[in-house]
């Protein structure tokens, strides 16, 4: 191919990128599709198929969300991003929002300038190391080879670990989970360690995982969700109450194959006004009245999405734990829909 | 009288020393003249045998048939015993168009196909201008090679149909006029975008037209204001075509005349699609700019020639890694708030640019590999130096230059894959980090990478072995 | 008398600008400089604009902030309490690390593999035509890659180092042993090597944000200083056989000006070596090299010998055989004919592409993003830029810095080129 094409190309897209700086929700409607910035591939999370088809976690709440603003979940496009890229592709305005596992914290929140607008996954970083080493608690790692994923919080929280148990560590830096993976099952790093969640998508995929343990010590917060460029705070609270519908809905019993009827029968005036029955909550931020039934209706609710990417009896095998819903001993607790 | 004795009979030959002939002798004289010569043989032979005892038993036991690395692996185990070690190709097999097409949807895959095959008639005529049998056999391989490739990917009839007439008709115009064809590469690029990126015929006619404005502002001027300056002026006129007019015009027209394919994002864009389709729009357009860069940094202008030699020197003295990066990081810094493009057309500017600065130190070696009488025979003619340099100085610099352009596309080509690093999906590492991340196929290792190795080194090796019997062509058209 | 006095003195008209050769070319040239300005003012005010939409500043004060992770690899002492900007030291200094040493072996590996390619041995000519084939027509990333997982997949454990009581009980050897008499440790952790240890050492110049190891400094003067006067020795031999015709023998005190100043720099210090001892999960002691920095630089080695080795074939198929028949016709010695008619010939063709190899080579460590190795990029360009999200003053700095290193190189490698080319008298 030749300039010619490419110029072409260059003048069509620099036309339609001139009123970027409107406002994302209209840019997205202007564009007919949400771009959504998710991982180059982790299992369970976010991952595309032979077909390229995308699924996993963070996934669904992408298409959640494309479904609350077009009602059609399939209009999401998604970028690769790597640890290195991902924060630049945001706030370059490449991607539209951000879900791909990554950790809320005050330097990315203030300094970066971006805005960490729910929390979709507590998680924290733990260690995973192989059963007959011998070792109960990660404080038994002294000189220990530890392979850790770089570009992350994890290489911070893990030199203040050691540094404050005054114990040292060797460490050997990989790319992403599947060159972690390669590594720690060779035996080249004694301990392997990243959020306790991929730990667990980790040995679940293993081809002898009940050979490995996780140690008990988890050593950092890490509140995971999704990011969006700090200032449009219109955008902020759609992908945030996109995320709470979800969670309202599993609070309330709303699921994918039932929301049709609940939206027809239900009494209840906090799920009406959820469904768009009742109230104009869709209009107030800018999107139809019966989005969150959409985005309910495509992807079900917070505990569908957890139960068929990542939960028990997938291959990930999670248990709910601290992303149980507050009444049942968790920590996931939506603002009222009021 | 004296017996004279004569030999009246001739004796039959003898036949050699057993040493001298044969065999024995091809081995004394090619593996043991010496202590050296059969210490290294020897160690050859050991080096050999050691490399197919330690790998033999893995090619060997190759699993072709299984849907997961476990069932593979268990597979391996039943036939060959515990612990035998075995390739697991199923996932080649399987997975085998993710590392070609990327995320292409298979029904589309007829399109890149067909480019690919048109990118060689398109070349031909630049590689073999006016050989008239040369370039019936690079048409007719092309007619076959569609033939073949578009029955198997199982394209519409109407699109192969058409693309047949095209090459079958190219075929007839290269016995006719195979000077003209030559437009056919001016078109193909045009043709290529759309082919692979679809969307409204529009869009690329509009790119064309701002082409057609340019040469035609060029010519129109030339003749009142000089060649420089009415090129500028139609670059000029050509950029505020494509900028302000070409968008509102072309959508016009196609919500007039709908024409058009199926359009594909260029996220679909993956494996060697991707790496090919980034290499050679690369080295396709960093060529007028490295020309322009050579002879910049052989100009008498020292304004000129410091800041062509400052180019080239930044850009070659950075790794190609940092300009990719700076592609994917920096490049929203430089342009104005809001602008925001594809990361690939943002790779392809940067590659672009690398591209242009090791071209534009291939040509200056063909420029100086001139001899100085053309340039004085050209200043002799009295011709001006755009005229000396399009007639009598770049046609013979660009021809002894191609076996370079075609080593730096190599290297290009292989540097592709580099772009795995800012989350492109290149065959070697962007695909295969997908597929490993597939739960059936989580630890699998070798196999991608011997695959995709593979057909690396089949196109690099047939690439270099072109250009060396081009070079030896060429030598002796200079003796 | 019609002569120049004649031509007609145009007075300077503005079309002439344009028209007249004579001033052409300052017309183009201010036009392009001008447009090269207003590029770059352009190219400066969104960055400026961009900048403050982002709420931002450009300036490098986060280098002088705590870096907070760890490098595996460090050739000064680092801790995760050093500064960003002694992270990026480190980073270069293993970035120069792979480049010298991967510039060394490749040359080694590429001139023996560039001379076995013109053997008259069928077999070695055609192996070596393999290696060169297969090493050059496949992306460096894939050797890399490969490379590195060979080391870490076919090297043993730490712990099948270990002798338990069951097994010596028993008599059994351990899974693995130390190589090189025992004082090498393969590992599929990396390689651990004795470290040179001082009893007394000279420690270290605290200057600010640079310390420097006095003792390491020590030896590179005492080396400096031998090498010298080698030299010296050398010219002066020279001089007596440009005068005399005969040549002193000079090898014994070569070598005694090469060994002794530093072995006894090394009895005065206490030199002796620490052997890596396999303690709790690892080897303790010695120096680990990480696979990473192997994996790159054998893979870097590999991927430019092929070159290299073409460019020596190259080279000496360039020297016409007359040469090395006249050499041998005077009677010259084939060793002698290679080094005195043969090579210097040879190195003035091979030097100039011989430059952009390492060149290359140099670059292409920043590949080591494929095995996350710390190099300046993996650094400055990676975690530095990652976690401070200065990612305008990271690039430039670390574009910067590679630049300098390339025209270091270059400046060099074309000074020394020079001094071999052809002299014109």
């Amino acid at each position: 191919m030749k300039k010619s094409a490419f110029l072409g190309a260059l003048a069509a897209t620099t036309v339609i990128a001139g009123a970027a700086m409107a406002g994302t929700l209209d840019d997205v409607k202007a564009r007919g599709e949400l771009i959504c910035g998710s991982n180059t591939g982790l299992t369970g999370f976010g991952t595309p198929d032979a077909n390229g088809n995308w699924t996993g976690f963070d996934v669904d709440l992408c298409r959640a969300l494309a479904a609350a603003i077009f009602g059609d979940p399939t209009k999401v496009k998604f970028i690769p991003t790597t640890g290195e890229t991902r924060f630049t592709a945001l706030q370059s305005g490449e991607v539209d929002v951000l879900i791909r596992n990554s950790t809320w914290t005050f330097s990315r929140d203030t300094e970066l300038a971006l805005d960490f607008v729910a929390v979709n996954y507590y998680d924290g970083q733990g260690f995973m190391v192989k059963k007959d080493l011998g070792v109960s608690s990660a404080k038994e790692l002294d000189g220990a080879t530890v392979c850790i994923q770089t570009g992350t919080t994890t290489e911070l929280n893990l030199a203040d670990f050691f540094k404050q148990n005054n114990i040292s560590y060797q460490p050997v830096t990989v790319a992403d989970d599947s060159e972690a993976q390669r590594q720690f099952l060779a035996g080249a790093c004694d301990a392997y360690t990243t959020d306790a969640s991929g730990l667990a998508a980790s040995r679940a995929t293993m081809p002898d995982g009940d050979q490995y343990i996780i140690l008990p010590e988890i050593i950092s917060k890490e509140p995971l969700g999704p990011v969006v460029r700090h200032g449009d705070n219109n955008w902020g609270d759609v992908v945030r109450w996109t995320f709470n519908a979800l969670l309202i809905a599993e609070e309330k019993g709303v699921t994918k194959a039932n929301v049709a009827e609940v939206a027809a029968s239900s009494q209840d005036e906090e799920v009406k006004r959820l469904l768009g029955v009742s109230g104009d909550m869709g209009a107030k931020i800018g999107l139809p009245n019966e989005a969150f039934k959409n985005a309910i209706a495509a992807v079900g609710n917070y505990g569908e999405v957890f139960a068929s990417n990542i939960g028990e009896g997938t291959a990930i095998n999670l248990a709910r734990g601290l992303n149980a819903l507050w009444t049942q001993g968790g920590l996931q607790y939506a603002a009222p829909f009021r | 009288m004296t017996e004279v004795f004569v030999r009246m009979q001739m004796l039959q030959p003898e036949p050699p020393p057993a040493r001298e002939s044969g065999l024995p002798k091809w081995l004394r004289e090619n593996l043991f003249s010496g202590w050296l010569n059969s210490s290294l043989t020897v160690l050859g032979l050991l080096a050999v045998g050691w490399i197919l005892y330690a790998s033999l038993p893995w090619w060997l036991h190759s699993v072709w048939h299984a849907s997961s690395l476990g069932e593979c692996r268990k597979i391996i185990a039943e036939t060959w015993g515990e612990g035998a070690t075995g390739a697991c190709w199923a996932v080649v097999r399987e997975r085998w168009y993710q590392w070609i097409f990327g995320f292409y949807a298979p029904a589309l895959w007829w399109r890149p196909i067909l480019a690919f095959g048109l990118l060689f008639a398109a070349l031909g005529p630049v590689l073999f201008a006016g050989q008239k049998k040369a370039l019936s056999v690079i048409l007719g391989a092309v007619l076959a090679y569609l033939v073949v490739t578009l029955w198997l990917a199982s394209a519409p009839t109407v699109p192969v149909l058409l693309a047949l007439a095209l090459v079958a008709g190219l075929l007839v115009l290269a016995q006719v006029a195979p000077g003209k064809l030559i437009w056919v590469t001016l078109l193909y690029p045009f043709l290529c975008f759309w082919l692979l990126w679809g969307g409204s015929i529009w869009t690329p006619i509009g790119g064309l037209l701002g082409f057609i404005i340019l040469v035609a502002v060029t010519i129109g001027l030339s003749r009142v204001i000089g060649p420089a300056v009415s090129a500028g002026i139609g670059l000029v006129v050509a950029v505020l075509w494509w900028l302000y007019l070409s968008g509102p015009v072309m959508g016009g027209l196609q919500s007039v005349l709908p024409l058009g394919i199926a359009s594909v994002n260029s996220d679909q864009f993956g494996g060697f699609l991707l790496a090919i389709t980034i290499g050679v729009t690369a080295i396709g357009c960093s060529l007028p700019m490295g020309i322009l860069l050579a002879l910049g940094r052989q100009s008498d202008m020292l304004i000129v020639k410091t800041l062509c030699v400052g180019f080239i020197e930044f850009i070659r003295g950075v790794p190609l890694i940092t300009l990719l990066f700076t592609a994917s990081l920096l490049l929203q810094y430089f342009l104005p708030p809001g602008t925001n493009f594809d990361i690939i057309l943002r790779v392809i500017i940067l590659v672009t640019l690398f591209a242009a600065a090791y071209l534009a130190e291939v040509i200056r070696g063909g420029l100086a590999a001139l001899p100085r009488g053309q340039y004085e025979a050209a200043d002799a003619l009295g011709l001006d130096y755009w005229q000396a340099q399009r007639l009598i100085i770049l046609p013979q610099a660009l021809k002894i230059s191609i076996p370079a352009i075609v080593s730096t596309f190599i290297g290009l080509f292989k540097d592709t894959t580099l772009v795995a690093f800012v989350g492109l999906m290149d065959p070697l590492k962007g695909i295969t980090q997908i597929v490993r991340a597939d739960i059936n196929w989580k630890g699998i290792y070798w196999e991608p990478y011997i695959y995709v190795g593979a057909i690396f080194f089949l196109i690099c090796f047939s690439m270099a072995r072109y250009s060396m019997a081009l070079e030896r062509r060429l030598k002796t058209d200079h003796r | 008398m019609a002569l120049a006095s004649d031509v007609p003195k145009d007075s300077f008209r503005l079309s002439m600008l344009i028209y007249d050769t004579r001033y052409r070319s300052i017309t183009i040239q201010v036009f392009v400089l001008l447009l090269v300005g207003l590029f770059l003012a352009w190219l400066l005010q969104n960055t400026a604009a961009n900048l403050a939409a982002r709420g931002k500043e450009f300036n490098f004060g986060f280098l002088w902030q705590r870096a907070g992770y760890d490098i595996g690899q460090q050739l000064i002492p680092y801790t995760n309490d050093s500064t960003h900007f002694r992270a990026l030291l480190v980073g270069l200094l293993n970035t120069l690390a792979v480049a010298v040493l991967g510039c060394i072996l490749a040359t080694v590996l590429g001139v023996l593999v560039g001379v076995l390619r013109l053997s008259n041995n069928w077999l070695v000519s055609r192996l070596m035509t393999i290696y060169v084939e297969a090493l050059r027509n496949v992306p460096l990333l894939l050797w890399i890659l490969l490379t590195y997982v060979i080391l870490s997949e076919a090297t043993p454990q730490p712990r099948d180092f270990r002798i338990t009581d069951e097994m010596a009980a028993a008599g059994e050897a351990p899974a693995a042993s130390m190589i090189l008499f025992d004082t090498v440790a393969v590992t599929n952790r990396g390689t651990n090597v004795p470290a040179p240890m001082f009893t007394r050492g000279l420690g270290m110049l605290d200057l600010g944000p640079l310390s420097i190891n006095l003792t390491t400094l020590a030896f590179l003067i005492v080396l400096g200083g031998s090498i010298w006067a080698y030299r010296s020795l050398k010219a002066s031999a020279d001089a007596t056989q440009e005068e005399s015709g005969v040549r002193p023998t000079t090898w014994w005190q070569s070598l005694l000006i090469m060994v002794l100043p530093v072995s006894l720099l090394s009895a005065a210090l206490g030199l002796h070596w620490e052997i890596p001892e396999l303690k709790g999960f690892n080897f303790a002691g010695g120096i680990l090299v990480a696979h990473s920095f192997t994996a790159l630089l054998v893979a870097l080695a590999l991927y430019t010998s092929a070159f290299i080795a073409e460019i020596v074939r190259a080279g000496i198929q360039a020297i016409s055989r007359g040469q090395s028949e006249a050499a041998f016709a005077l009677g010259l010695r084939p060793g002698r004919t290679m080094n005195l008619v043969i090579l210097p010939q040879a190195l003035r063709v091979i030097i100039p592409p011989l430059i952009s190899q390492y060149l290359n080579l140099t670059k292409n460590t920043s590949l080591g993003i494929a095995v996350s190795y710390l190099d300046l990029r993996g650094t400055l360009g990676g975690i530095t830029l990652n976690q401070t999200g200065r990612e305008l003053e990271c690039m430039l700095l670390m574009m910067a810095i590679y630049l300098t290193i390339s025209l270091i190189i270059s400046a060099v490698m074309n000074f020394y080129n020079a001094s071999v080319q052809l002299k014109a008298r």
